[in-house]
């Protein structure tokens, strides 16, 4: 039987499935253990059960000196900046993108533009937001603005685009206005499709906040996985890092099943 | 007489020229077949009708009225495909063709209400309305094609296009849509202009079968001609003329 034909039953998938990660776990708890074994001191790779330790303690434990468990102030401030920022370049994508795929003299006007402005690295301007807009929450919302922007303008203009000529066509016919057509047509045809678009952003999103939050913050993932790098706090920076995991996991989650329940007649593509 | 009037029309593709000096008149509630083969102009012809395209000579005017500049209320059409909205259920869609036209594309209230009701009965006339709730991607290749037709007229064009609108399903399909185009017409007269790959549906359903055709043609550069209409035929009574008598018989018959 030819490989390509072989599929595995749906108890074999959940296997399958969890095999990398048991795989991971084994390779880390055995170079751990060999690392310890040489050096009950090193820091590097500490066991899986000192990092457990250290997440139940990060989670519960107040700080001494603010009384606040600053795990969940983190977080909290952390979320903050990316839900802001993610959501700010969504609305702006949305009605630049209905604008460029619409209307070709939007097209004519930004497309180019927002092809220059793409090619710009985001981290560049940095400094310059900084400089701009202060070392305060606005400058890391900025960036993550500016970072997944332009990827969701062509994305979603593009999309825009692919909504069959057919249907623009049709709802003319039935005496629809560009307005009509823009909101009765094309938005809720790019609704499912800005879902996807966000969820590719987001991996972006997450690199910009972390990268704001390490240069300036007082607060945040980031902010500590960076502070407490000068300790070599492996196992605080490996229970941040899980969660930061988790948390980005479960929005990319939350976002498909969304998609999947608001948008019924959106089939495939999710 | 003459409700749409074509005249002298001419349309290129930069230097290449699709159709070239296409001149018909044609009355209220006739239906007309457009057949040619492929490459010939009909599809052309049709966005040309539609206004989708700006003719490059002469004009179509329907009703006497200036020619349209963009697609509009009085010219609907169906699509062999993509000619219902995925993202709305059958109701919906039908719904839109009366939405559609003001400020924000839909009604509220009393009046929802009132276009929901006349709705369901339009569903009920094409035997929809078991799937009113649904979307059109769960609907067979015929009734996507039976809700695009009703989606048309529910938005009352003066003019109904239909491109190809049977060419995607099977021939059993078929048959039931040319009926119930049928049964359509004999409720309300109106004029339809149809392009089809299918001779047999060409004469069947119109009464007169435009065909799209080269008359010049040149060896070396088979584009540099455009196509025009060669034939026009009288397509009533399964295409065989003069069989209805125009003088009255109530004479004696000739022992």
């Amino acid at each position: 039987m030819r490989i390509i034909n072989i599929r595995p039953s749906r108890p074999t998938v959940v296997v399958l499935a969890l095999l990398p990660f048991v795989a991971i776990f084994i390779a880390y708890t055995v170079a751990s253990d060999i690392r310890l074994a040489a050096n009950p001191a090193d820091k590097l790779l500490p066991a899986p059960e000192t990092v457990m330790e250290t997440a139940g303690r990060l989670v519960t434990e107040a700080d001494r000196r603010s009384g606040d468990i600053l795990f969940w102030q983190d977080t909290w401030a952390s979320l903050q900046r990316l839900l802001l920022g993610v959501g700010i370049s969504s609305a702006i994508g949305l009605v630049f993108g209905l604008l460029i795929g619409l209307l070709p003299v939007a097209r004519a006007l930004l497309a180019q533009v927002v092809a220059v402005i793409s090619m710009i690295p985001p981290l560049a301007l940095l400094p310059i937001l900084f400089i701009v807009f202060g070392l305060g929450e606005l400058s890391k919302v900025v960036l993550i603005v500016i970072g997944t922007l332009p990827f969701l303008i062509r994305d979603l203009s593009q999309r825009v685009l692919e909504v069959p000529q057919e249907l623009v066509v049709k709802a003319q016919t039935l005496g629809a206005s560009t307005w009509v057509i823009a909101v009765r047509v094309a938005l809720p045809q790019l609704m499912p499709r800005l879902i996807q678009a966000v969820r590719l952003s987001l991996g972006p999103a997450w690199l910009f906040l972390i990268a704001a939050e390490a240069i300036a913050a007082d607060a945040g993932l980031g902010y500590r996985i960076f502070l407490v790098r000068r300790y070599l706090a492996m196992d605080v920076i490996l229970t941040y890092v899980m969660w930061i995991t988790l948390l980005a996991f479960l929005m990319d989650w939350a976002l498909r099943s969304l998609s999947r329940r608001t948008f019924p007649w959106a089939e495939d593509g999710l | 007489m003459t409700y749409v009037r074509v005249e002298n029309l001419f349309q290129s593709y930069g230097r290449r020229p699709i159709i070239e000096r296409v001149n018909v008149d044609v009355a209220e509630g006739e239906f007309i077949s457009i057949v040619g083969a492929s490459g010939c102009g009909k599809s052309t012809f049709l966005r040309l009708m539609l206004a989708q395209e700006t003719p490059t000579r002469g004009q179509i005017s329907i009703n006497g009225a200036n020619p349209a500049r963009e697609p509009g209320l009085d010219r609907g059409i169906v699509f062999q495909r993509y000619s219902v909205f995925p993202h709305l259920t059958v109701r919906d869609n039908i719904v839109a063709g009366e939405s559609f036209r003001r400020g924000w594309g839909r009604f509220w209230g009393a009046e929802r209400r009132a276009a929901l009701a006349r709705a369901d009965e339009t569903l009920a006339r094409i035997s929809l309305d078991h799937v009113a709730d649904q979307y059109p991607a769960t609907l067979s290749g015929g009734m996507q094609q039976r809700l695009a037709i009703a989606q048309a007229l529910v938005a009352k064009p003066s003019v109904l296009l239909l491109d190809e609108p049977f060419g995607a399903l099977d021939p059993g399909t078929r048959l039931q849509m040319h009926d119930f185009l049928t049964e359509l017409r004999a409720q309300a007269a109106m004029t339809v202009f149809m392009v089809t790959h299918d001779l047999a549906e060409a004469f069947k359903l119109g009464d007169r079968v435009l065909v799209f055709d080269k008359v010049r043609w040149d060896p070396q550069d088979p584009n540099l001609h455009g196509a025009t209409i060669t034939y026009d035929f009288d397509a009533r009574h399964g295409g065989i003329p003069f069989q209805t008598l125009k003088e009255k018989t109530n004479v004696p018959y000739p022992a």
